[in-house]
């Protein structure tokens, strides 16, 4: 039986990725940044999975306005790094996971989740940032990766309710799978920041420690946080982190388990116009 | 009934709902044009031209023409489409974000490192009056 063995939660800044492609890492700028991952890439050298289930969004790469998925699983066997409009980035192509990911969207369908499933997409920098920060540079990622791409682009994006109860059914879904599988589920995106109009640059770190607080010890309650408090507080972009809910509703605590085990913590402002935030969750 | 939408008081932010989606369908796909580098290189040799090409409006052909941000997201722009004009000019996301705010490139970088805008008097539009 496959199992859900730890959540990683990460903000996917596209500027982080850009910094280490560009031999940009040393500067101390974004040294402060990288050091927060030391001990992360380390745990997931000595917590090797074998399939990640990464929940991101694009960012108009991969899906246009032609069509806007809400929840998109991909189910290809690779997926190429998207150019963006700066040329794509130069790190390995994602080697997915479709039989999982077939499964998957079979079982999350049959529990009221109506995903897209997409067979030929590309991926952008909200999935291949966490990849770098939890890996760094290597010729080849460590394991197959099950992209999933939420809409957060274009409001409203799914509600942290829907989320949260969403990482349960996918939770379930792993269970239910036939092979000795330890899966990694990570949730990316925010924290508190917004890209545009004259309020451009927010941060509230009050917010975003609250936001790690409760997703740790309550993230029942912190799941029916209403989209107006992520955009008021957080910024406009900082509704990215309803995603981080999909991750956290997989884990063991809130779905009959033990309490998970807190491996790592971090939090700095800025890396360009964003916090990071990042946690390691371990089940038990 | 019409819809509930709360985030029209939180100041200096244009949230991009369905209606402001449908306003900027053609600004925004017009943006996602210039993901391809031969679309790149005729919209740089032509921009007046290369914006002809594309259903949208006058006044949002001249928002971007005059890299307007701001009034490309009055238009129904969205930054993730916007950010594909700033990657064609060579500007960084940071650069396109200060752009909006009134504020220099330098002073915007100094704010950011300095722990970035304070929500404190940015949550409702009536604490800007």
């Amino acid at each position: 039986m496959a199992r859900i063995t730890g959540s990683v939660y990460t903000s996917h800044v596209p500027a982080i990725g850009a910094a280490l492609d560009l031999g940009k890492a040393a500067e101390p700028y974004w040294q402060a940044v990288f050091k927060g991952y030391e001990y992360s890439k380390q745990w997931l050298r000595d917590h090797k999975p074998d399939v990640i289930f990464l929940v991101y969004n694009d960012h108009a790469n991969a899906f246009s306005l032609d069509i806007i998925p809400t929840f998109a699983i991909g189910t290809a066997p690779e997926f190429t790094p998207a150019d963006e409009g700066w040329g794509p980035r130069p790190v390995p192509k994602v080697i997915g996971h479709p039989k999982l990911a077939a499964h998957i969207a079979q079982s999350v369908i049959q529990d009221d989740f109506d995903l897209t499933i997409v067979n030929k997409m590309d991926v952008d920098h909200g999935l291949t940032v966490p990849l770098s920060l939890m890996c760094g540079q290597p010729q080849a990622w460590p394991c197959p990766v099950i992209p999933f791409a939420v809409n957060v682009v274009q409001y409203p994006a799914p509600s942290g309710r829907r989320c949260y109860m969403l990482g349960k059914a996918i939770r379930k879904a792993v269970d239910s799978f036939d092979e000795p599988l330890n899966v990694q589920i990570w949730g990316t995106g925010g924290m508190s920041h917004q890209l545009q109009g004259p309020r451009a640059g927010l941060i509230n770190k009050e917010f975003d420690t609250a936001f790690l607080d409760r997703l740790i010890g309550d993230p029942d309650g912190l799941s029916t946080m209403p989209h107006i408090e992520y955009v008021r507080e957080a910024g406009s972009e900082g509704i990215e982190l309803v995603m981080w809910l999909i991750a956290r509703g997989a884990m063991d605590d809130v779905n009959g388990g033990k309490a998970p085990t807190v491996r790592h913590r971090f939090y700095h402002v800025p890396a360009s116009n964003t916090a990071v935030g990042h946690l390691i969750l371990e089940n038990n | 009934m019409s819809l509930d939408k709360p985030y029209k008081d939180v100041p200096g932010t244009t949230v991009f709902d369905a209606d402001m989606s449908r306003q900027g369908y053609h600004l925004n796909q017009f943006c996602m044009s210039l993901m391809k580098a031969e679309n790149r290189a005729r919209f740089k040799a032509n921009e007046r031209a290369y914006l002809d090409e594309w259903p949208m409006s006058e006044e949002q052909k001249q928002a971007v023409l005059a890299r307007d941000l701001n009034r490309c997201i009055a238009l129904g722009g969205n930054i993730y489409f916007l950010a594909k004009i700033g990657a064609t000019d060579g500007k960084s996301f940071q650069q396109m974000a200060g752009s909006m705010t009134g504020m220099t490139e330098e002073q915007y970088r100094e704010m950011m490192v300095g722990g970035g805008r304070s929500v404190e008097g940015n949550r409702y539009t009536e604490e800007k009056k």
